[in-house]
């Protein structure tokens, strides 16, 4: 097949779910529930496939991704609400801020080796909600509220397309093959000459980016945050998506990540219940499925059309 | 018996003189130090064994916590009957813990990440499944269990004070500490521990059954987090599902401060940490007393990562 008509089919694949929702949407055909759900599944994309740069191709285990969202989410939600600044300016700014929390932690935490991220995230997101409780500035723990509703589904959409370029972008590049080097045999990676901590610094950050990136997309659809949003239940949520989709499978996040945001909405009323299941699955997948649902391979559109092709014996070319 | 003083009796020093002041934080720290230092050397053992961070330790001791409780309002034990059926039952837990959730892992060599995943996946399940089996109220312990009655003391012209409670919660860590000294240095199992966190291959080729080894180190170091859960209770006359996330945390953190894998480090660690605790909240304000805590784990992370006792190890490849 020709490569044009791949760029034609890509470009048609990816305008198509934004083109078909927002017609739906149009016409009203889509009620408030279903709308919310549609709006969580996105945030939760973009939060699973930037958690999945930091677990799954860094092979670092980071338990903070709802301090991150946190901090982005605050940052974005401050700019807008109270030194009324446009809406793109501040969900990047929040973005930036939460990187920028990222490097803090991330830096003397990384240079180890061994599980100390792990707790020191952990303990990262704590002291974020610690912080926030207790800042009467962002209103402290009945939090912020009456936060403008910005996020459109055509801005939720542009900046998920954008996540998911710059994460499979990274990951494909000079940075993301030494970052995937180092969650093979980080004493290897370092032998062959790769700054080990240089770049398990740079992904952290980069998912620490995204991370906040969605908490300011949240805090402008949901017109209140508060630090009890952010809890560590948040994070383990985004681990199990990561788990459950494969550790270094983008397209598998993004499935998990629709998946668990439908089965978060059907057991709605449940949440002990839903996290009993979770917490099962995320044991059972590692014992018996322990490269999770889609492993490290992702699936293309390029690969279905050619294997399509194949199928009905030889196409054109 | 003095059930009308909250047991966590802590004496504001705005009355007193500074010295004094200061030793009553000290008395203080050295009760909730006691505590830390329980939980925390359940994590050192296993670390130095398996080389895993067991997040699920905090939540054995909050089972440990409902088990003493029932134990006394259901069975109407007294305390000291609840406290060692609380240690039988939770040292069964860690059994089961380790059989089913990471001996599977070990066996296949699974790679640590997965370990760790599946850790957090036991604390998610035992922390859920607390909160369906005994809804998310705070419960108390009924008062009168423990004499707990203040007791004056003079040293050198100082006045301060401490409860019986208070001497009842060191003599009992002082107690098991005996007894933890007395298994691992005097007994054939205990050599087998060190012998196992030395090498698992050499000793499984001594002829010690590494299984059961690790086994027996998880039953004893969740006996030991009931009956840290069970004083908690005590201490702050409140139990909840939740309530074993953050003493286990930061047990960790002392277990971490001490030098992981160290048995006198996690007790040096989880008095230190009871100290800063006890004097942060008494000279600055109870509400920056986590966000320290988190702080201090990073700035060891920084500048002493191996911990106190902790010697800096080489990595062989």
């Amino acid at each position: 097949m020709a490569k044009g008509k791949y760029i034609f089919w890509r470009l048609v694949a990816l305008l198509l779910p934004y083109v078909l929702i927002q017609g739906l949407l149009g016409a009203g055909l889509i009620s408030d529930f279903q709308q919310i759900t549609l709006m969580m599944m996105g945030i939760n994309i973009i939060l699973a496939v930037s958690l999945n740069l930091i677990v799954g191709f860094t092979g670092q285990l980071a338990l903070g991704h709802a301090g991150f969202m946190a901090v982005g989410a605050y940052t974005a939600a401050v700019l807008t609400l109270k030194i009324h600044q446009p809406f793109l300016l501040s969900l990047i700014l929040g973005g930036l801020a939460a990187s920028l929390a990222g490097l803090l932690v991330g830096l003397p935490t990384l240079r180890l080796k061994g599980d100390y991220l792990a707790i020191a995230t952990l303990g990262f997101g704590e002291i974020i909600r610690g912080i926030l409780n207790n800042v009467e500035y962002v209103g402290g723990a009945a939090g912020l509220l009456g936060i403008p509703r910005l996020t459109t589904w055509t801005w939720l959409y542009g900046f998920l397309v954008l996540t998911l370029l710059g994460v499979m972008n990274f990951v494909n590049s000079t940075h993301g093959r030494a970052c995937l080097a180092i969650r093979e045999d980080e004493i290897a990676a370092e032998t062959v000459g790769i700054n080990t901590t240089y770049y398990k610094v740079v992904a952290f950050s980069l998912g620490a980016f995204f991370a906040g990136l969605a908490g300011g997309l949240y805090a402008h659809y949901f017109y209140l945050i508060q630090p009890s949003s952010f809890s560590f239940f948040r994070s383990f949520e985004v681990l199990v998506m990561v788990v459950l989709g494969g550790l270094g499978s983008i397209t598998g996040s993004v499935l998990a990540a629709v998946g668990i945001t439908l089965l978060n909405a059907l057991l709605q009323d449940l949440a002990e219940f839903r996290m009993i299941i979770y917490s099962l699955l995320l044991i059972l997948v590692m014992i018996f499925r322990p490269q999770g649902l889609m492993g490290r391979r992702e699936w293309s559109l390029a690969r279905w059309l050619e294997k399509r092709g194949e199928a009905r014996g030889p196409a054109g070319s | 018996m003095g059930g009308d003083i909250p047991l966590h009796w802590i004496f504001k020093h705005g009355g007193m003189e500074p010295m004094a002041g200061f030793l009553q934080q000290l008395v203080n720290g050295l009760s909730l130090g006691s505590i830390y230092a329980l939980v925390a050397l359940g994590y050192t053992m296993v670390y130095g064994i398996i080389q895993l961070i067991n997040f699920a330790h905090g939540d054995v001791l909050m089972v440990g916590a409902y088990v003493g409780f029932a134990a006394v309002v259901f069975l109407k034990l007294s305390i000291w009957w609840a406290f060692l059926l609380a240690m039988g039952c939770t040292a069964l837990l860690g059994i089961l813990i380790e059989r089913v959730a990471y001996r599977p892992l070990r066996h296949r060599g699974a790679p640590r990440l997965a370990a760790l995943i599946t850790a957090i996946g036991v604390s998610l399940f035992l922390e859920n499944s607390g909160l369906l089996l005994f809804r998310p109220e705070i419960r108390s312990y009924p008062p009168g269990l423990i004499l707990n009655r203040p007791l004056s003391i003079s040293l050198g012209g100082i006045d301060f004070t401490v409860t019986t409670f208070q001497v009842t919660i060191l003599a009992v860590t002082g107690i098991l500490l005996l007894f933890l000294q007395y298994i691992v240095y005097w007994t054939k199992t205990g050599k087998a521990m060190r012998a196992v966190a030395d090498d698992a291959d050499a000793a499984r080729l001594m002829g010690i059954d590494v299984d059961k080894t690790i086994s027996f180190t998880f039953a004893l170091g969740s006996a030991f987090a009931a009956v840290a859960g069970v004083l908690l209770g005590l201490y702050y006359n409140a139990i909840d599902p939740l309530m074993g996330i953050m003493p286990g945390l930061k047990a960790f953190i002392a277990a971490v401060l001490g030098g992981i894998g160290l048995i006198p480090g996690a007790v040096l660690g989880g008095f230190s940490l009871g100290f800063l605790e006890a004097l942060v909240s008494g000279y600055w304000s109870s509400r920056m007393r986590d966000p320290i805590v988190f702080l201090l784990l990073i700035l060891i992370l920084l500048f002493k990562p191996s911990g106190l006792l902790g010697k800096n190890q080489v990595e062989k490849v």
